[in-house]
C-alpha cells in the first residue's frame, strides 16, 4: 500500500508543499512515513521526534488532516495525508514549531 | 557566539541528568542541565514501564547486600563491586525520597508493594500503575528541577564535544538545533548523563537520543570505556503485530503479573526443549562440567527461528490465552485499551515477540566519585560501565539512574566548589573548526547511513556473535565511516536534520566500533555476550576490557585493576580508529 505525505515545509518567510510517496505495510505510521522520507526520499525534511513509538515523549505533535494528533500514534492509509506544523507554535522549519516551555530555550537562558 | 558559565554542565535530561541537577543545586552550584531534546522527554527513564529495585523491606524483610548478591550474581564475576555496592546501599533512600516527592509507587495494604522479578531473591521491585513507572519518574523529577532557582534548563541543545584544557574537561562545546549556531559552555565540572547505546540496533527500546552520544564524547575528550562489549537483549520485546503507544518491552510486567506461554510457530512450547538440552538451569549457574551462560529465552527463540518454527514475522508467540479478562483487566486497566486500539485482544490469540536491544551494561570508566580518568569529567546512570557487569538484574536500571545521578551531581557540585574557570578558546577550537567545515554538499544521506548501521550491528554484533561476522561488521562500519567523511554534512535549514544525523553518526561509527573490537577480543561467553565459537565461559576471561581513544585509533586493553592476578597480555587489540 502506498500512502502520499502533503507536507508543509520551509520556513514562516518561505513556506512550500511538497509531495512524497510511502509505501507502508498495515499498522505502520505517520512517524514511520516521515523517517522514510528522511532517510529514503528527502535527508533534509525535519521533524520532532524521541521515544520513535511508545508515546512517552510527547514531541512528534502536528496537525494531522487538520486535526493535532501525535504521528507516532496515527496510522498510515491509502490516499493523501496533509501534514502542517503546529498552527498555534512559532514555526521553526518544516514540521519543527517551538514547543519547549518558555523558560526551557536558549533565548531566556541568555537572559539569566 | 552564545556563551554560557556554570559551575556544573549536566549533559543529558533523562533520570540520571535530573537527579544530578537537583543534588548539585542542593550542595549550592549553579547548573545548566543541557538535553538535545525537550528536558526531561527523550532518554530511556521516561519510556521504563515496570520495575525499579530496592531493598526497601516494605513487602518482605530485606538488607541491600542481598540485593548487592543478586547484582553481583547477574553480572557473571564482571560487576566493579565499589559502583554496585553504591547502587545497592543507596537505592531504598532514593527510592523513599521519590515516595516522598509523591511519585505514586503502587501500594498494597498500607505498603509500598514490591513485585518479585527474576534474578531477585525476593520481591524487591517497586513500580508505578500502570506501567507508568518512566513516566512518573521523570514528571516528578522534572517537577524538582524546575524548583531548582539556580537551575538553568536548556533544551535543544546538542553537545558535540567536552571541551579540554590540559586534559581537563573544562566545559562543552554545542549547537543550538534551532540555528545551528555553535554555543560555549564553560563549566568547572561537566556530567555526562546521556544514557546508552541501544539504537545502534535496528530492533531496539531506546528513544531517538540512545545512540551513545556519551560514550563517543568520553571517549575523545580522553576517558576510557569499559566493558563495551556487553550489550542487553531483552528477549520477548513485542515484534507483531504493530503496536504503537507502548514501550516495545512491556511484556515482561504482564509475565511477572500474570504468567505467559511462549510458543513457536508450530503453537508448541519450546523453552523447556532448550533448558533440557543446555544441561543447565534457566538462572545460568554452573551445572556439572559444562558452564553455559546464554540467556536462555533469547538462545531458544532465535535458534527456533532458525530451525523454520518461528511465528510469521521471524520471532515466537506469546500468549497469555489462559488468563481471564477479568484479571487482565485488574491487572493492567487502561493498557487492555490501548491494545485493543491496536487490535490486539490476548484473549483471542498470542502476539508475536523476538529478542530486542535493551540496555548496555558497559560505559564510562569511573571511579566511586563518578569521576571519570579525566579530571572533572563525571558520568552517571546508564552511561556509566561497571555496576551491572557482564549482565544487569532486572530493575536496577532505573535505580542506578537516581543513585548514580544523586551522587555525581554531588561529586561534581563539590568538586566545581574548589575551581575556577579554565576554559579557553583553544578548548573549543577543534569542534569550531569542525562545525566550521560543514558543507551543504550531500553526497550520501546520513538517515539511510544509520539504517543501514543499525542493520549490521543487529546482524553481526546482536545477541550471537562469531569471529567471522564481527570482522565483516569491522569492514562494513570502516565503510560507514569512509562515506560520511570528515566534514560535517548539513541541509543549512533550521533544525538541521542532515547535521544532526551526521553528527549522530560520527559517534554511532566511533561506539559501535568500540562494541565490536571489544566482543571480537573477548573469546569467551559470559552473560549478554555470546559467543557461538566460543560458547563456554572461560574463568580467564573474568576481566574487564578497557576501551581507549589515542591519536584517532581505538585500543583495547584489560583493565589493570583486575588484570593483576591474570595471566593476560595487553594490549588486547590495536585497530584503527
Amino acid at each position: 500500500m502506498t500512502a502520499t505525505l502533503v507536507i508543509r515545509r520551509g520556513t514562516a518567510g518561505a513556506p512550500k508543499v511538497e509531495r512524497f510517496e510511502v509505501p507502508f505495510v498495515p499498522g505502520q505510521t505517520v512517524l514511520d512515513g516521515l523517517r522514510y522520507i528522511r532517510a529514503y526520499a528527502d535527508p533534509t525534511l525535519a521533524f520532532r521526534f524521541s521515544c520513535i513509538n511508545a508515546n512517552a515523549c510527547k514531541e512528534c505533535m502536528m496537525l494531522i488532516d487538520g486535526e493535532v494528533e501525535y504521528a507516532c500514534t496515527t496510522r498510515l492509509r491509502d490516499g493523501e495525508i496533509t501534514l502542517s506544523p503546529l498552527p498555534k507554535k512559532t514555526l521553526i522549519g518544516d514540521l519543527v514549531t517551538e514547543i519547549a516551555p518558555p523558560d526551557e530555550r536558549i533565548s531566556y537562558a541568555t537572559k539569566r | 557566539m552564545i556563551k554560557f558559565e556554570t559551575d556544573v554542565l549536566i549533559v543529558g535530561s533523562g533520570g540520571a541528568g535530573m537527579y544530578a541537577a537537583i543534588e548539585a543545586a542542593k550542595c549550592g552550584a549553579s547548573v545548566i542541565l543541557a538535553d538535545r531534546s525537550l528536558i526531561g522527554r527523550g532518554g530511556a527513564t521516561v519510556m521504563a514501564m515496570m520495575t525499579v529495585a530496592a531493598a526497601i523491606g516494605a513487602q518482605t524483610p530485606d538488607h541491600w547486600e542481598r540485593h548487592l548478591a543478586d547484582t553481583l550474581t547477574a553480572g557473571h564475576g564482571l560487576c566493579d563491586e565499589g559502583l554496585s555496592a553504591i547502587l545497592c546501599e543507596d537505592a531504598p533512600a532514593r527510592i523513599l525520597e521519590m515516595d516522598a516527592w509523591k511519585v505514586g509507587w503502587a501500594r498494597e495494604d498500607g505498603h509500598i508493594k514490591q513485585a518479585h522479578a527474576p534474578g531477585h531473591d525476593r520481591p524487591r521491585c517497586v513500580y508505578v500503575d500502570f506501567l507508568n513507572t518512566g513516566p512518573a519518574v521523570s514528571k516528578t523529577l522534572r517537577r524538582h528541577v524546575q524548583n531548582g532557582s539556580s537551575i538553568r534548563r536548556i533544551g535543544d541543545l546538542c553537545i558535540v564535544d567536552i571541551a579540554i584544557e590540559d586534559g581537563v574537561a573544562c566545559g562543552a562545546t554545542a549547537i543550538h538545533m534551532e540555528t545551528g549556531e555553535a554555543v560555549i559552555l564553560a563549566a568547572k565540572a561537566v556530567v555526562i548523563a546521556t544514557g546508552g547505546l541501544t539504537r545502534l540496533y535496528r530492533r531496539n527500546s531506546a528513544s531517538l537520543n540512545m545512540a551513545g552520544d556519551g560514550y563517543a564524547l568520553a571517549l575523545r575528550a580522553g576517558a576510557p570505556l569499559i566493558d563495551m562489549e556487553f550489550v542487553q537483549f531483552f528477549p520477548i520485546g513485542h515484534l507483531a503485530p504493530r503496536l504503537v503507544g507502548l514501550d516495545p518491552i512491556m511484556w515482561d510486567p504482564f509475565r511477572y503479573k500474570l504468567g505467559g506461554i511462549l510458543l513457536n510457530g508450530q503453537m508448541q512450547e519450546f523453552e523447556q526443549r532448550y533448558a533440557a538440552e543446555d544441561g543447565r538451569h534457566e538462572d545460568g549457574r554452573h551445572d556439572g562440567t559444562y558452564v553455559l551462560t546464554r540467556d536462555l529465552a533469547t538462545y531458544a527463540i532465535i535458534k527456533e527461528v532458525e530451525a523454520g518454527r518461528g511465528s510469521p514475522a521471524g520471532g515466537a508467540y506469546l500468549s497469555f490465552m489462559h488468563v481471564p479478562e477479568a484479571e487482565l483487566r485488574r491487572a493492567f486497566g487502561p493498557v487492555i485499551d490501548t491494545l485493543a486500539r491496536n487490535g490486539i485482544d490476548l484473549t483471542q490469540r498470542p502476539i508475536e515477540v523476538a529478542p530486542i536491544a535493551h540496555y548496555h551494561m558497559g560505559g564510562v570508566k569511573v571511579d566511586t566519585r563518578f569521576e571519570s580518568a579525566v579530571p572533572n569529567l563525571f558520568a552517571c546512570g546508564e552511561a556509566v560501565g561497571g555496576a551491572n557487569g557482564a549482565n544487569r538484574l532486572s530493575g536496577n536500571a532505573i535505580t542506578e539512574a537516581l543513585v548514580f545521578g544523586a551522587r555525581a551531581g554531588r561529586a561534581a557540585a563539590a568538586a566545581a566548589g574548589k575551581l575556577s574557570h579554565r576554559w579557553q578558546p583553544s578548548a573549543s577550537a577543534a569542534t569550531l573548526d569542525l562545525l566550521g567545515r560543514r558543507t551543504t554538499a550531500v553526497t550520501v544521506n546520513p538517515a539511510a547511513l544509520i539504517d543501514e548501521l543499525q542493520g549490521i550491528m543487529m546482524d553481526k554484533v546482536g545477541p550471537f556473535r562469531t569471529q567471522n561476522l564481527l570482522d565483516e561488521a569491522l569492514t562494513d562500519i570502516d565503510r560507514i565511516a569512509r562515506a560520511i567523511g570528515t566534514n560535517p554534512m548539513a541541509s543549512g535549514a533550521p533544525f538541521d536534520a542532515v547535521l544532526i544525523d551526521w553528527l549522530d553518526l560520527r559517534n554511532m561509527v566511533l561506539v559501535a566500533r568500540s562494541v565490536t573490537l571489544a566482543a571480537r577480543a573477548r573469546l569467551e561467553s559470559r552473560g549478554s555476550h555470546q559467543r557461538e565459537d566460543f560458547p563456554s565461559l572461560d574463568p580467564r576471561w573474568q576481566f574487564n576490557q578497557i576501551v581507549n581513544l589515542r591519536g584517532g585509533r581505538i585500543e583495547l586493553a584489560a583493565d589493570v585493576r583486575r588484570e593483576q592476578s591474570r595471566s593476560v597480555t595487553q594490549p588486547l587489540a590495536d585497530i584503527p580508529a
